[in-house]
């Protein structure tokens, strides 16, 4: 694999556990050797460069405080190495305790503070050293749902703020996308995708990123006709559907078409066929708001209003709230096939109840197949 | 609990109530009860009251300090009590510093079924008596043991030289019969160390030293002080180490209590010898407690 992190930038490196991430990143730490390539930070190959000498620091994942120093001398630890004198080392420890929003818990002892507390201990304690990069090794993981949330909107306005190159990783896909400027999808020790987080989402590489990063539904079948990146599929419940396809594909050859929840409309003759942002993002999808490099290119606006060419018969089987990302879960008649179907709560479809039967829709490029199997 | 509950107990009493509960306590406490009052305490106090008697050979009954005062008028006996509470700390520093590495070695650095191996191996030497480990040195060392023997043959030396009977050799093999009691609370101690803590500290810039010194050697404490304490009181106790490999010139104060019991049969003096060895050990290590402020609460747990 090869890959490139601009400076100042938030890189993310997702994937399943056991993927190798945390082997990548002890890499580039420097507590593991590569077998081969290189490494370089700023332009100098760190090659026989021990930990303690790149210019790099590692957030463990379970922080890794010292329990024995107070919060100051936890930070001031790095400082004290570089021989730095005592009255400048302690105007820094004050200067960025206050930059991570804990002025004057220097004597405090990091069991005394709470999860997000000694997180940002942990993060104060690396970019007082100014590294060039700073490595996180899922720092999120141990804590609570609620405080994760919270952390991950602090960790993305902290780095837009130092500046300094955050490596994330991380195999919460919402941490990923929510806060990177790029996002590299790993699966079993190689990048299948390094992209924007928009990108992944919308324009998965492969059946993994597609399956992988948000929710979505599978349907297999056989490709009937394919040309120029579009193609007919006939699934195996004999429905027929357009949609986009992969390099590579032929007439014949077997696929799985994936398409998200949110771009399947119910009642599509009512509603707008348009998938974008129309129908509320479910998961994953909210990266409105993080910092979304204009790479986005090739994605030519979806018609507001126009034919749903894909349609299916569901029968409603539950309707799962989950406030805006609430979905129903459907089948296709005649079908065990588990369909998920985004539910606005807009109040238009508060008529739906399980068991009934529905008419669902997409666009012809909401749906996009791969080779079938191969996201396993 | 019983299925058919005792009328006494009822479901809200607590388990450790009732007759029988006191009953099962003083049956487990006998035997430990009896073991420190007839073996330990009574003992020490016949010896304690001897301590403050003449020896009823000189024929003045009564009490007396006299055993004391002579400890104090007899430079050979209180240098010999200086000499060897020096040497017993020198020997506890050493065993700590032979000590470390060695546990670090064996709890951080190899894999874990070599670890267990390697602790295996420490301890299989004390399954043998002090007695025939301290004659195996002898072996190696004396005269005609087989140190001189391969010097010789190799031409280092021309004619065999003498290892044994030095303070040198005398504290090697104090070191040696204790370094086991070092090492298995320092091994318990750096297994609880966390092992990302070395590497943050080394991410930050920490070489190896100032990772021993910030690090493990602050987070191992409480066992750096449970084995001095160890070390340092079976040192101070020990009598046959001292006596084979540093011989007559050992001048361990274990063998003046020794000599006071068996060839002067002054046990008066003895006893007050005894007393003032274990007032010794306990402000040495009240000291020590003192010095790297540790509670005997913690450490001995």
């Amino acid at each position: 694999m090869s890959f490139e992190v601009e400076q100042g930038r938030f890189f993310s490196i997702l994937g399943p556990s056991g993927c190798g991430k945390t082997t990548l990143l002890r890499m580039i730490a420097g507590f593991e050797s590569p077998d081969s390539g290189v490494i370089a930070i700023r332009g100098r190959d760190m090659a026989g460069i021990a930990p303690n000498r790149r210019p790099v620091n590692l957030i463990f994942q379970h922080l890794a405080l010292f329990p024995m120093m107070s919060v100051a001398e936890n930070v001031a630890f790095g400082l004290k190495r570089r021989g730095m004198g005592g009255r400048e080392i302690g105007r820094r420890v004050q200067d960025v305790l206050e930059r991570v929003g804990l002025p004057g818990y220097g004597s405090k002892m990091p069991a005394q503070l709470s999860g997000g507390q000694k997180q940002r201990v942990a993060i104060a304690r690396c970019l007082v050293l100014e590294p060039a990069v700073l490595l996180l090794d899922e720092p999120l993981g141990a804590l609570d749902l609620k405080l994760r949330e919270q952390m991950k909107v602090e960790l993305k306005t902290l780095q837009a703020e130092v500046g300094t190159t955050f490596v994330y990783i991380t195999h919460d896909q919402s941490e990923a996308l929510v806060m990177s400027d790029h996002v590299a999808v790993m699966n079993a020790g190689r990048f299948e995708q390094v992209d924007t987080p928009r990108n992944l989402y919308r324009r998965p590489a492969s059946a993994f990123v597609a399956g992988f990063v948000g929710e979505t539904n599978v349907w297999t079948g056989t490709l009937e006709e394919a040309t120029d990146g579009a193609g007919l599929v006939r699934t195996d419940e004999g429905a027929v559907f357009r949609a986009r396809v992969a390099a590579g594909l032929a007439k014949g050859a077997r696929v799985d078409m994936f398409i998200r929840p949110e771009a399947v409309l119910i009642d599509p003759d009512g509603a707008s066929c348009a998938i974008d942002g129309a129908t509320g993002g479910a998961t994953g999808g909210a990266t409105s708001g993080a910092v979304d490099g204009a790479a986005d290119g090739g994605d030519a606006p979806l018609p507001v209003r126009g034919p749903c060419a894909n349609r299916v018969q569901v029968q409603v089987q539950a309707i799962l709230f989950d406030g805006a990302a609430s979905r129903l879960l459907t089948h296709p008649e005649e079908s065990r096939r588990e369909v998920m179907v985004a539910l606005p709560q807009n109040r238009l479809y508060d008529h739906i109840k399980p068991g009934d039967r529905i008419t669902v829709g997409w666009d012809d490029r909401a749906g996009i197949c791969f080779a079938a199997g191969s996201g396993r | 609990m019983s299925a058919a509950p005792h009328a006494a107990s009822g479901p809200s009493a607590p388990l450790k109530s009732g007759p029988g509960m006191r009953l099962t306590l003083a049956l487990f406490l006998t035997p430990v009860v009896l073991w420190l009052g007839l073996l330990i305490v009574l003992p020490h106090l016949d010896l304690l009251i001897m301590s403050f008697r003449m020896d009823p050979a000189f024929g003045d009954e009564g009490w007396s300090l006299e055993n004391y005062h002579q400890f104090f008028a007899e430079p050979i006996y209180w240098l010999t009590f200086v000499r060897t509470a020096g040497y017993s700390v020198l020997v506890t520093l050493l065993t700590f510093l032979v000590s470390l590495p060695v546990a670090f070695y064996v709890t951080k650095v190899v894999a874990r079924n070599t670890s267990r191996f390697l602790l295996t191996m420490l301890l299989l030497p004390f399954w043998v008596s002090e007695l025939v480990r301290v004659y195996g040195w002898m072996i190696l060392l004396r005269e005609s043991g087989v140190l001189n023997h391969w010097l010789m043959a190799l031409g280092i030396t021309g004619a065999p030289v003498e290892m044994l009977y030095n303070d040198a050799t005398m504290i090697m093999g104090l070191v040696y019969t204790s370094m086991l009691f070092m090492v298995v609370p320092l091994v318990s101690v750096l297994e609880s160390l966390d092992d990302s803590l070395i590497e943050a500290a080394c991410d930050l810039g920490a070489g190896p030293w100032t990772i021993m010194r910030t690090i493990v050697v602050p987070h191992c404490m409480p066992g750096i002080v449970s084995g001095g304490i160890v070390v340092f009181m079976l040192t101070l106790g020990n009598y046959l180490t001292p006596n084979l490999m540093g011989g007559k010139n050992s001048l361990w104060f274990t063998e003046q209590i020794y000599n006071q019991f068996i060839a002067s049969f002054n046990w008066n003096q003895g006893a007050a010898f005894g007393f003032l060895l274990l007032a010794l050990s306990s402000c040495i290590i009240w000291l020590g407690l003192r010095l790297t402020g540790q509670k005997l609460s913690r450490v001995v747990q």
